[in-house]
């Protein structure tokens, strides 16, 4: 942790003297320019999540500040970088998971399908409808393997077909084979993979429009991490996908598109923010930015 | 620096320094938190030897199910009654209190809230009985079996929401967060997630409420006392005959019968009261292994 900040502090921004470090630069083709750029790029689809100019302050300690980023539709954006430079806070303030976080405050706007999620007459179980999230440790619901997915639907008044509703999540999920014949058994008595797949079943089974997921693999074990990265390819198209991850090798395998998270010590006492963001072979072979390349390569440890 | 060791390594194994002082003084320690908590026990056991000495001869079938003066059977009819009636009253109630406190309170309400649901706890009952008296007796200018149930429902009320705050405090805060990244409203959440998993300490703490109502005796002296206790009353717009009351009123009697009448009384409801705890603790530890997976 002191390492990656005394490192930020070392590069600097003198080392790349036309890019603002909060620029986000999202090249739309294999060729684009490699160098700094200082405008917004168009993304080649629909952007669901427009990010301008975000901080986040949680009382008097600044988490992440000036992010700007485009949200592609459809895709899996990973979100990677150390600890402790944001990227749980970026992701949880996507779908208002911050709120009841005392002290939080975000500057700037988060457009949503061009709605900014944070303007006066947003309801943030709305919000949270449209936009689901499996969170790092898994957490079933203490009720039966059918009760956890079919929970969701029936409070939000999607009796209708509930059944075939809640095998389909399973199935999506990939986890109704193991599970078909036990059902009524309590979620409390599967392993932990198996667990992470049911709260993945359990936030599809709405129908959001982006699923979120925050470490989703980093309390699983290999075997159990490898299903859920399975699962994020079968998943890919049909939600838009953002996932924060530690594993940059989870990230080259699973995702479309990569954004890398560092500390920024320009202004003093360092704070989060968006170093990179690109198509994930551009971050991984060729990223633009000296910090990326370090952490990419692993000088970071 | 020519240190020398504190302690030759190849020594047998014996105390050495003051090792021989400090384990005298925590044998001491230990013997006195040992005599202390054989005292307390002890004392209960007497109350209990002697309730169980002198009541058990007054037992019979007809002193369980008959009237007066043969039996005590309208009071505990009465006493079931009138603690239903108050925990229907308190425990909804109570748990509404628990779920503001938890779930929605949080800020500068919540430390008021459970200042006074403590301060509650330790009202001397004859002044929640005073109370109730000034509030429901006399306008209504009558003793009541539901006037005695408004003041147990207040002698009840903190236990039963200090006792579910504490288990709603138990259901990890990884349960909201899952129900809130579903778009599930918080009410609902609670309702359907955090209540259901919350049940068995809830339970508890009403069966230990109900333990604690089933004996107060100041508030139905003044409340529900003036009772006919030679048949069942269950009418709760007049005074109905209890067991609290009942031994008071036969401790009170001249005649060596009555007294043994009394502790026969103290036995049913002792008897009662440690099944209810019993019952209680069996409950918690099934619900805490619940909740443990």
């Amino acid at each position: 942790m002191s390492s990656v900040e005394q490192q930020f502090g070392q590069a600097g921004f003198e080392s790349v003297p036309h890019a603002p470090p909060s620029r986000v630069r999202i090249q739309t083709g294999p060729l684009a320019e490699a160098g700094p750029s200082s405008g917004r790029r168009e993304l080649a689809v629909e952007a669901v999540f427009d990010v301008r100019e975000v901080s986040v302050h949680y009382g008097a300690k600044r988490a992440l500040q000036g992010v700007n980023m485009r949200i592609p539709r459809s895709r899996i954006t990973a979100l990677i970088g150390p600890s402790g430079c944001g990227k749980s806070t970026f992701i949880r303030s996507l779908n208002r998971m911050n709120d009841s976080v005392t002290g939080f405050k975000l500057d700037g706007e988060v457009l949503y399908h061009g709605h900014d999620l944070y303007a006066g007459n947003v309801d943030e179980v709305e919000v949270r409808r449209r936009i689901g999230m499996v969170f790092q440790k898994p957490n079933p619901f203490p009720k039966s393997i059918y009760d956890n997915v079919a929970w969701a639907p029936r409070n939000l008044g999607l009796r209708h077909g509930l059944d075939e509703r809640v095998e389909q999540a399973l199935r999506g999920a990939a986890l109704w084979d193991e599970v078909k014949d036990r059902l009524k058994a309590s979620a409390l008595g599967l392993s932990g993979g198996q667990q992470q797949r049911l709260c993945i079943a359990r936030a599809i089974a709405i129908e959001p429009d982006v699923l979120l997921l925050d470490e989703p693999a980093s309390a699983l074990d290999p075997i159990a991490t490898a299903s859920i990265e399975e699962l994020m390819h079968s998943l890919k198209g049909r939600f838009t996908i953002v996932i924060v991850t530690h594993n940059m090798q989870q990230a080259a395998r699973v995702a479309d598109e990569t954004a890398f998270f560092g500390l920024n010590a320009a202004g003093g006492e360092p704070v989060g923010t968006l170093i990179e963001h690109d198509h994930t072979e551009k971050i991984f072979g060729h990223p633009a930015d000296p910090r990326t390349r370090d952490y990419v390569s692993g000088r970071f440890g | 620096m020519n240190e020398q060791p504190a302690f030759d390594p190849a020594a047998p194994l014996t105390p050495t320094g003051n090792l021989r002082r400090r384990r005298a003084i925590s044998r001491v320690a230990e013997s006195g938190a040992t005599l202390a908590a054989v005292l307390a026990v002890g004392v209960l056991a007497i109350v209990v030897y002697s309730v169980l000495v002198h009541g058990a001869s007054a037992l019979s079938l007809d002193f369980l199910f008959k009237g007066e003066p043969d039996g005590i059977g309208p009071a505990l009819v009465g006493t079931a009654e009138i603690v239903a009636m108050a925990t229907v009253f308190a425990v909804p109630l109570g748990v509404l209190v628990a779920v503001y406190l938890v779930e929605f309170g949080g800020g500068r309400m919540a430390t008021p809230i459970r200042t006074t649901l403590d301060v509650m706890n330790g009202y001397p009952s004859i002044i929640v009985g005073l109370f109730v008296f000034a509030l429901i007796v006399e306008p209504t200018e009558s003793q009541s079996g539901i006037a005695a149930s408004v003041a147990l429902a207040i002698i009840m009320l903190p236990i039963v929401a200090r006792g579910t705050e504490e288990v709603l405090r138990l259901v990890p805060d990884s349960m909201r967060e899952a129900s809130d990244a579903l778009g599930v409203s918080r009410w609902r959440s609670v309702l359907t997630v955090i209540l259901p998993s919350a049940v068995g300490g809830i339970a508890t703490a009403t069966i230990l409420a109900v333990a604690r109502a089933a004996g107060e005796t100041a508030p139905l002296l003044l409340i529900t006392s003036v009772f006919d206790g030679s048949h069942v009353s269950l009418n709760p717009f007049e005074a109905v005959p209890n067991i609290p009351v009942t031994i008071y009123k036969l401790s009170e009697e001249a005649n060596p019968e009555g007294f043994a009448r009394a502790w026969g009384a103290g036995f049913v409801l002792l008897a009662f009261i440690m099944v209810a705890n019993i019952g209680a603790r069996v409950l918690l530890n099934r619900s805490r292994r619940k909740m443990a997976g």
